[in-house]
């Protein structure tokens, strides 16, 4: 499976859901097939993409957010994995790109390549969805299963360690940022003005 | 234990009154009645992590969906949270308020603190990070309001001390 099919299959669900990525290829790749103003780029700070996850799923229960992060990230921060699993905020979709490699500088092998298993990692750590799919179709049946259902859901997908040949884009970090907070803010005040009166107050 | 719980009110309570909702805290000696405070309170979501560079990711997180939000930590926690604070909040410009214990200073006992204590402030200014200490009741309030204005205004972190002298009744 390659990385860019598996978020081209669920590019349609990204819509409506607030996205934050990893560094390097996975921003690149999902930027190539169209910012929104709902997704923001961690270029860089490896580890800390399910942590800033875990900061708007709790600020915001209302709001589905989707992780897009990588074996190589991951890793740096194993134990944010046991820090989802004791707040499992139900509005919160991890993904992890695993292409046993750290593609983005140089393609040296991770940890996954000889063995370690993400999935394995994140289910022992206490999250009870935890999969793992190496399949484009199976890919895309977990993610919508995961939009879907009310709990805390890793999915790990084995994907080819290929990848763009630059990562640099023409979005300027701050920008992605201050849009990101403003598509947030907005959003906020476009859901509170469709609450009906007594549950607004 | 003689960590003060006088203190550890007035600092809860100032945290309180700057509209903090999220408090990521990682534990040690003198924060047992903070986090305990927060525990308590319905109103707060107290986030226990496993290493401290998680709560870099979870304040940011936080600050971008409209949550005001505090880490507390050891200062070998900001040792640990460097990589966070310069290539997130720094990079993106994103207000982080931190309290921190600041073990190893004069009056220290522990071997182990010792070595910490001698870098932190150091270090501080390395990231150029404003920082100011807490060391007596009297100014605790206002200087966690200023801090929290100065992380607000400027985008960026900010950093306060939590000295031997405010926290610890010998």
């Amino acid at each position: 499976m390659l990385r860019m099919d598996a978020m081209r299959a669920i590019y349609p669900q990204l819509e409506r859901c607030v996205v934050v990525t990893i560094m390097g290829a996975t921003a690149a790749e999902l930027q190539a097939l169209g910012h929104r103003p709902n997704f923001f780029y961690l270029q860089h700070a490896m580890g800390l993409a399910s942590s800033m996850g875990l900061g708007i799923a709790l600020s915001r229960p209302e709001l589905k957010v989707v992780v897009l992060d990588g074996d190589g990230s991951v890793l740096m921060n194993l134990g944010g994995l046991t820090t989802l699993a004791r707040y499992r905020p139900p509005n919160l979709v991890h993904v992890i790109f695993d292409n046993e490699s750290l593609l983005s500088v140089g393609g040296f092998p991770t940890a996954t390549a000889s063995g370690s298993d993400l999935a394995g990692i994140a289910a022992a750590a206490g999250i009870t969805r935890a999969i793992s799919v190496r399949a484009l179709d199976a890919f895309a049946v977990a993610f919508e299963e995961a939009i879907a259902t009310n709990e805390l859901s890793v999915i790990v997908a084995k994907v080819d360690a290929v990848g763009p040949r630059a990562f640099v884009t023409d979005l300027p970090l701050l920008e992605n940022r201050f849009q990101f907070a403003r598509y947030l803010k907005q959003r906020g005040q476009a859901d509170q003005g469709r609450l009906p009166q007594e549950s607004a107050t | 234990m003689p960590v003060s719980i006088t203190s550890s009110q007035l600092i809860y309570d100032s945290l309180k009154a700057c509209g903090i909702t999220i408090l990521s805290a990682l534990p040690e000696t003198w924060l047992v009645h903070l986090i305990r405070m927060a525990e308590e309170d319905p109103a707060m979501t107290l986030v226990r992590l496993a290493k401290e560079e998680e709560g870099v990711g979870i304040s940011a997180g936080a600050h971008l969906a409209g949550a005001k939000s505090a880490m507390l930590m050891q200062n070998h926690g900001l040792l640990q949270s460097i990589n966070g604070i310069v290539s997130l909040t720094r990079l993106y410009r994103i207000p982080l308020l931190m309290l921190i214990s600041y073990r190893g200073e004069f009056g220290e006992r522990d071997p182990w603190q010792t070595e910490g204590g001698g870098v932190t402030e150091a270090v501080l200014q390395t990231l150029a990070v404003p920082f100011a200490r807490l060391d007596e009741p009297g100014h605790v309030a206002a200087r966690i309001h200023k801090a929290q204005t100065l992380a607000d205004s400027s985008l960026k972190p900010v950093a306060l001390l939590l000295c031997r002298d405010l926290m610890w009744e010998e």
